[in-house]
Formats: structure tokens, sequence, C-alpha cells
């Protein structure tokens, strides 16, 4: 879990983490990820994000050890403003834009499952349906329509919108997508606020424990 | 002091600076010398109704302070309850109108931003925002300006530091077009042994400046803005709003938050209105110390920054705190972790004077005691006016329209429509402790399990400043009985009180009538409800050209509940359930919206029967917390109608109701039983043999059988009062009330 100044869900993402394994923060000028096994990059407002959100996190001392991280095939997972700077770290395709009704949305929306084949879906039905909560300023995703075919194409559009709870205009209803490999999430809805039924919603916990049983098959392929 | 600084000003700059000539005879006194720039730039602060109450001290040592949760009262930075398991509870609400009213959104946002400060000031982690907004007509365009700019200014500062807005009331009132009221107010929650007070202590140590640069914004806005009447000038004012920077809160919460849980701290004391005079001065007030502080070396957003701008400026997102020598370099060290600015500008000395040095030279000498315990104390001349005074509302509705269609004007209406479009603007998650959201309960709920306990605290703000200005008493009392039945309604018991007092001009007699009348209204239900008032704030001058404010008393409560799984929402949940009436509600349309939309202002509401509210409050907690209820919500704006109307809308489950055994058992007639409001009325459902029993428990407070849940509509009888109101048309009327003044 990484802490960049203005991180504001990290927190409340490392307590959702350790429900499922061990977890903790790297702090933002971390040169190396200690040895973890997967990458979270929660919520928050980055260094503010006065500038274009995330893009001073994305040049933040830790983004090189995860860019690399990434490229050799590690899992990470950026929520929110996480998925912002993933993007800026051109980690991730696309763009995210502020929402068509020009206002910070807050609200829990139903998210459809497209490919469960993802290391952060692995574990969830495909096609189920998951309440999680949105809450976000910048958060239309946007890609080129030769772009967005592509990573449709590409297996790449991880989560989207149920009809009608599109929240923020998002190009094809899009609320998480991948890379090209597939080990690099970014989604805008907070599954970290939804993994515990007394807070409304438990069903973004299967993400968390997508990402666990991603590693443990990793660990256990490479013992056979 | 004999060798007067250099630099004497004479009247009439005291004027310009909001003194009276009496007040500057008595500063030229305490000094026993006339008192430089500096001098009197803080003086002007020190003693300005906002630092020094001079209006408002005497009449709040009425209120009852003390009780068995209290662990910090009034006085400190704000109020601080035990809420058991070693933990502490800070809250307060705190007014930011004046600004708002000249530029919403960092009025607002600043004003989310200074409470917050005033909360970790104590060592507790904001948990919790919620906020009280008045504002003109919905349907007024200022309104719509004012209302846009707060609600966003309130979400980028919250949002952006990451604590959650949880809670909160809007209303529309003609007399707060043009002094909109900007009440925020913040929860916090600390280990016991972290809380930390603000007096300075131990001679010799340092006065460490922590955060944001200091610029010249918000000079005067303590003396200027807030302490006197809005006028034509307020846009030539606006320079006296601070703007806010989340970011360099946020980093200040983490490093102040990170410096006492490090025990490196000896106090800690937050920045806001007359800046470092007030927070140096307080300090050592508090400590019964002195302070010498170097304007040269503190770090300045702009160049050539005269010693009495220093002194004065209102920069936002600044501390101060106390330091031994052996800790500053750790204290430094942690700061530049977070990024944040350490910087030791002076030192506590054993005077009681504040000392004010430019690179060693003095330039102001003043006493402490004279700055903050000796300012001046008025006697308030109360008379109520025998004129009304204010005009009556527009009309809005025909006095004799069928049933269903007031229900539905009502819904619509700007004081009973859901807030969702403001909540929802509103981070309500971040801290993943929201059991009860917005609109899904009558008070936020939020679990203490991240602090290792097992319970739950309950939050509410309320105020109606439209009955409080029918009767300041009466309006008064029902604030802190919404607010505790608000906490009922999810089985909380309220731990103590906050309040936020917003009048007009208080030397005008009818308005001192109006805040003595509802001081006394508070202190009686307080200590009817034995809730203590732990801190809180009292905001006087809202009044331009057209007149003050509604007198308008918000009052904040916290509580604890044993269970946050068994706190009630608001809404049906399913059909079959019984729909019961618990309380001694007796309702009266005098005072109510349906009169507000008729055109009509009551002089004067109905007594209110202290005990009787008491014991209805502990029935209705009582049964939330046994689990067997469904829902609980209780009858306010709008009355009875309006609470079906809601608990079917949010639930879309239908009720079938009679009220001929209401009316019966209280007397009037259809009408008021259906749109009449008065305190004590919580509407409940639940299965059958729960309410039976609740009835047959808590028969001495009355709880009246209504009807039962189901169908498609909300459909009452009895009396000839026939309303069927589809569920759809329902919500669709109470959900679309701001959305449609905003497409």
């Amino acid at each position: 879990m990484v802490r960049f100044p203005g991180s504001c869900d990290e927190v409340d993402a490392l307590r959702a983490c350790r429900r499922f394994a061990d977890a903790d923060l790297l702090w933002y000028e971390d040169r190396d990820l200690s040895g973890v096994d997967a990458v979270v990059i929660p919520g928050g407002f980055s260094y503010g994000d006065y500038l274009r959100v995330g893009a001073i996190a994305g040049l933040a001392p830790i983004m090189e050890a995860i860019t690399r991280f990434a490229r050799e095939g590690g899992p990470v997972l950026g929520i929110c403003n996480g998925f912002q700077v993933l993007c800026e770290a051109r980690l991730l395709p696309g763009a995210l834009l502020p929402n068509v009704g020009l206002r910070f949305l807050c609200r829990e929306v139903e998210l459809g499952v497209v490919s469960a084949d993802s290391p952060f879906t692995r574990a969830c039905e495909p096609g189920r349906s998951l309440r999680v909560p949105v809450k976000h300023f910048t958060g239309r995703f946007h890609a080129p329509p030769d772009e967005l075919e592509r990573l449709e194409a590409h297996g790449q559009i991880v989560l989207r919108y149920r009809e009608g709870q599109n929240p923020n205009g998002s190009v094809g209803n899009v609320a998480g997508v991948s890379n090209r490999a597939g080990n690099v999430l970014g989604l805008m809805p907070h599954p970290e606020h939804a993994v515990d039924p007394r807070t409304g919603s438990a069903d973004g916990a299967c993400l968390f424990a997508s990402v666990v049983e991603h590693v443990e098959s990793g660990v256990l392929a490479a013992a056979a | 002091m004999s060798s007067a600084p250099a630099n004497v000003t004479r009247a009439p700059r005291h004027r310009e600076l909001g003194l009276t000539d009496a007040e500057y005879e008595a500063i030229v006194e305490r000094l026993g010398r006339e008192p430089n720039e500096v001098e009197l730039a803080v003086f002007s602060l020190m003693w300005s109704e906002h630092c020094s109450y001079k209006h408002s001290r005497r009449l709040l040592r009425e209120l009852p302070t003390e009780g068995p949760h209290v662990l910090m009262g009034p006085g400190e930075n704000a109020g601080v309850v035990d809420a058991g398991d070693g933990l502490a509870v800070a809250f307060k609400v705190e007014s930011h109108n004046h600004p708002s009213a000249v530029e919403p959104f960092q009025g607002a946002a600043t004003g989310v931003g200074g409470i917050m400060r005033d909360v970790f000031a104590l060592g507790a982690r904001p948990v919790a925002i919620l906020d009280s907004l008045c504002f003109g007509e919905l349907d007024s365009s200022r309104t719509a300006y004012l209302l846009n700019g707060a609600v966003a200014g309130i979400g980028h500062y919250g949002n952006s530091v990451g604590v959650a807005t949880v809670g909160g009331e809007i209303s529309f009132e003609g007399p707060y077009e043009h002094n909109c009221l900007v009440n925020a107010m913040c929860v916090g929650v600390a280990p016991r042994e972290r809380l930390i007070r603000a007096a300075a202590a131990g001679v010799g140590n340092h006065v460490v400046l922590l955060g944001a640069l200091t610029g010249r914004d918000g000079i005067g806005g303590a003396s200027v803005l807030a302490s006197a009447e809005l006028d034509d000038s307020a846009d030539q004012k606006r320079p006296t709003v601070q703007i806010g920077d989340p970011f360099e809160e946020k980093k200040l919460l983490e490093c102040c938050l990170d410096l006492l849980d490090r025990g490196l701290l000896v106090s800690l004391q937050d920045l806001g209105a007359a800046g470092l005079s007030s927070s140096a001065s307080e300090m050592a007030s508090k400590g019964e110390v002195g302070i010498d502080l170097d304007v040269a070396l503190v770090p300045l957003r702009e160049a050539d920054m005269e010693p009495f701008e220093v002194m004065v400026s209102e920069s936002q997102e600044r501390m101060l705190c106390v330091v031994a020598p052996e800790r500053l370099g750790q204290v430094v060290g942690v700061a530049e972790r977070w990024l944040v600015r350490a910087t030791p500008i002076g030192s506590v000395t054993d005077t009681g004077r504040l000392r004010v040095l430019d690179a060693g030279v003095a330039v102001g000498d003043m006493p402490v005691a004279a700055l903050v315990d000796e300012s001046p104390v008025y006697e308030l001349a109360p008379a109520e006016s025998t004129e009304p005074v204010y005009s009556a509302p527009p009309r809005r509705l025909a006095a004799d329209g069928p049933f269903a269609e007031t229900l539905l004007a009502l819904l619509r209406s700007g004081n009973v429509t859901s807030k969702r479009w403001a909540f929802e603007q509103y981070d309500s998650y971040v801290g993943s402790r929201s059991v009860r959201r917005p609109e899904a309960a009558d008070a936020a709920v939020l679990h203490l399990a991240h602090d290792g306990a097992s319970g739950a605290i309950a939050v509410s703000i309320d105020g109606n400043g439209r009955r409080a200005a029918c009767d300041p008493y009466t309006g008064a009392v029902e604030a802190v009985l919404e607010c505790a039945r608000n906490l009922a309604c999810v089985g909380a018991e309220p731990l103590g009180l906050t309040n936020c007092l917003n009048f007009g001009n208080p030397e005008k007699p009818h308005v001192a009538w109006q805040l003595t009348r509802a001081v006394e209204g508070l202190r009686d239900a307080c200590l009817a409800l034995g809730v203590p008032v732990v801190g809180g704030n009292v905001s006087l001058y809202n009044e331009g050209a057209e007149g003050p404010i509604y007198p308008t008393p918000v009052v904040g409560m916290v509580g604890t509940l044993p269970d946050p799984e068994r706190a009630a929402g608001s809404a049906f949940l399913e059909p079959g359930h019984e729909v019961a009436l618990i309380g001694p509600f007796l309702p009266a349309v005098a005072g109510s919206e349906l009169e507000k939309l008729r055109g009509r202002l009551a002089d004067g509401l109905p007594p209110v029967d202290l005990p009787a509210q008491a014991r209805g409050l502990a029935a209705v907690r009582e049964a939330v917390r046994s689990g067997a209820l469904a829902s609980a919500h209780d009858v306010s704006e709008g009355g009875l109608g309006c609470a079906l109307a809601e608990s079917c809308a949010m639930g879309g489950v239908g009720a079938r109701v009679d009220l001929e055994g209401l009316v019966a058992a209280l007397g009037g007639d259809a009408e008021a039983a259906l749109f009449g409001e008065g305190p004590g009325g919580v509407v409940v459902s639940g299965p059958l043999e729960a309410v039976a029993r609740l009835a047959a428990e808590a028969s001495g407070v009355g709880v009246r059988h209504l009807g039962v849940t189901g169908g498609e509509a909300l459909v009452v009888e009895g009396l000839g009062a026939t309303v069927d109101v589809s569920v759809a048309e329902a919500r669709d009327a109470f959900t679309r009330g701001i959305p449609d003044v905003f497409s």
C-alpha cells in the first residue's frame, strides 16, 4: 500500500487488504518495494491534485520501482486517485477527465464484472454485479474510439458501470481497465470501502480475494 | 512598560479597526500609554466580539457545562467527552457566516478547515464533519449561487483532507438571503492519553509555528468581517476572506498527530481568528506565562509585511506548539517527513506579557491578561419588540387545497425536500466508519471498531431559525430536543452538546432579547435532558439593511450506542409491519412549514413539557436498542404526513394509516395531525409483536397505532383526511426539490 502526501484512503485500503493477507504501508520516497507480492495505490488527493490529478504522484520516487515491478508482471491495483496516478505514469491506457456533471459525486453504484480472467477478478463470477461506492470529481474514463476498440478486443475492460449507473459519463461505461498484460488494473470505484456489510456492502472483497488467489497460485506454480 | 516602542498612533485609527472610544481609553489605561500600531491591531482583534464574546460571555455562564462524561469543557479548542473503552471524542461547531456570504466557496471551505484544526489541536483525529446551512428562499438566484459555492467548498476541503462529511441540514428562509449561515461541526476521536491542552508551559521552551506561510489574507477577518453587520461594501471585503489549502491541512494534521504520538509537544493550539495574536496570547493566558514572538522569524508568503500584519494575518493551515529545547530537532525532523514547515519563532517567558519583536527589536509589549481576560464585557439591554421584526414569508399555497396536494407541495419545499444533491458532493465513506450515512437514518452512526471499541457514536446537528423567530425560547428548546431525538432514533444517548448561536446585532434590544431567551431555552433543555454544553461559538451581527436573520441557535450532539448494527434507519423496510407514533407529540400548525407555505409567521409556539420529552426520548432509545424495530424516523419539518411519506419514499414501501385514533387522543383536527409540528414524535415500524410490546412497556409516553406498511401508495384516512399518493410520486416530490433548481 503506497502512501503519498495527500493520500486519504490508504488506511482503509490497508485494513481491507489485511482481511485477506499481510499488508503494509510503503512511503512515497521509498526506492524499493521491500519484496511485496502486490501493490495497491490508494485513493485521495496526492499532492493536493492541484496540477492535473495524479500528475505529481506519477513522478514520485517510488513510482520507478512500481513501474519496474509492473513491467515484470507484478500485480498493481490503482483505486481512484491510484487509477489516475497509473494513467499519468503510463502504466494504464486512457485518461480520466472531470465528471460530466462537473461536481464531486459520492454514491454507491452497481458494477458488472466483464472479465474474470484478470488477477483482480478471478475470484468473482463473470457477469456478477458488485455494489461499490464511487467518490470522485475526475473519474470520467476517456480513450479515443480506436483505442477503446482495442481495449475491448483485448479484454482490458474489466469492470463496467451497469446501465443507468454510470456516475461520471465514462465512455463505454468503463469503470475499471487493465494494461495489455492484465497485471495492472485501475478502477474509480472504491472496493476498500465495500468489505464490511456494516458500512454498506461487502461486494468489493472479491477483488482483494482475487489478488491473494493470484499471488498464491503463482507461488504454487513456482514451487511445482 | 516605560519605554514605549516608536510609531505611536492616535484615534480615530482605532475606530477603523472596530474599537469604540471607551475601549481605546481602556487600552491606554491597561498599557499606561498610547498603544502603537502593532498593539492597537492586536487589541482590536482580541477585543472584537468574535474573539472576546463581549456581548455574550455573561449569558453563556448560565449554560450547564458539567457532567459525568465531560473530559474538557468550554475554554479549550473543542469540547471532549469520554466515549468509554479509553476513547475520547472531541467536537465543536463553529460559524463561518460572513466569509461565506462574501465568497461562498472559500468561506465554507475555510470554515471546515478551521473547525478541523480545533479538533486535531487536542490530539483527536477528525472522523466526521456535519454542516448546518441557511440560505434565502430556494428559488432565489443568490441562494443558488451561495448554495452551490458553499456545498462545493465544504466538499472540496473535507474530501481532500479525507474526513467524511456524514450529516447536516439546509434551510431556506428569506431573512438569510443576504446573510447566509454556514456552521460546520467536526468530530474527532482520540485515545485518552493522546489528548493535549493549549496551555503554554516551561519558561525557555520554544514556540514553534507549524504549517503554511503567512500572507496578507484574512487581515481583520475577526474584527472587520465577523464582528460587524454586512453592508453594501461586502464585495470589497472579499480580501478579508481567507483562502483554504486542504493539502496543507492534510499534511499538518498527519504531522501534528505524529508529533503527539511521539510525545514531542508540551502544548498545541490552532491559529484561527486573529492569527498569531490570539493563539499566542491564549496559550500564554491558559499557562499563566508570557510569550515572546519575533515576527522576523515567521516564514512569509509575501515580502515586506509589516509586523502588525504578521501578528493578525489569518492565513490558514497553521498551528502553534510549545517544544522543549532538547526535542526541537526531533520535531523539525518529523515535520520535514510530512513536508510541513516547522519554525521556532519565539519562546515561553515568565513575564505574563505578549512581547512582539522584529529581528530582536521590541515593537509591541502587552499584558496577556489585558488581551484575554480583561477584554470588555457588555450587559445586553434586552427588550421584546412590540412590532413584528420579520415580514411574513411569500404565500405559495392556498389555504384549502386537498391534503394530497399539500403533502406533495411540502415534500418539494426547500426545508423538507431531500438534501441528497448536497450530500452526494461529500465523501461520506472515507475512514470506513460510517454505519449510517446521510438520509439513511436520522443521525449519522460511526462505529469505533478501528479504535478498539465495540460500540459506536452517533452525531447530529439541528436548528430551526423560523421556529426560533416565532419564539426564541421554545425554538432553542426544540433544537436541543430534535438533536436528541435524532440520536434516540438510532439508539444513542447524548454525551455532550455543542452549539452555535447565530443572531443579529446584539446592541439592538430585540436581538438581545432573542439571544437571552434562546440561551435560557438551551439551558433549560440541557438541564432537563442532563446533557452538558462542552463548547460552542457565538456569531453576532448577522444582519444588514434588510434587518436581522432569524435567531438561529444550532445544536450539535454526540452520543454513544452499544451496537451499531441495531441503529434504526428512517425507511420502511417491508410490507406488513405495524406503524406507530411514539412520544409526547402535540402537533400545531402555528410555526409549521405548512403555515410558512401559506405565507404566515406565528407569534409564539406552544409550550413544551420537558420532563415528558425526556421520558419519550428514553423510550425511543430503549426500543431501538432492543433491535426489535425496523425503522424510526422523527417527526419534524412538514409534520407526520411528511415523516410518513419520507419513510415510504426512502424504503419504496407504501403504508395505510388511519388518523382517527390519533386525533381522538390528541384533540385538534386532521390537518393539524397530518401537517402540524411540535417536538416529541417518532414514527416507528416493525413486526406486530414488537410494536405491541413497545406499546405495553412504554405506555407512559404514548404509543399510538397508526396503520400498517404495504402497497404502492401512502394512504391516509380518517376524519375526511383522504390522502392517496403513490410511493413514486412521493419520492419524486421529495427528491426533486433541489435538483430542479439547478436543472
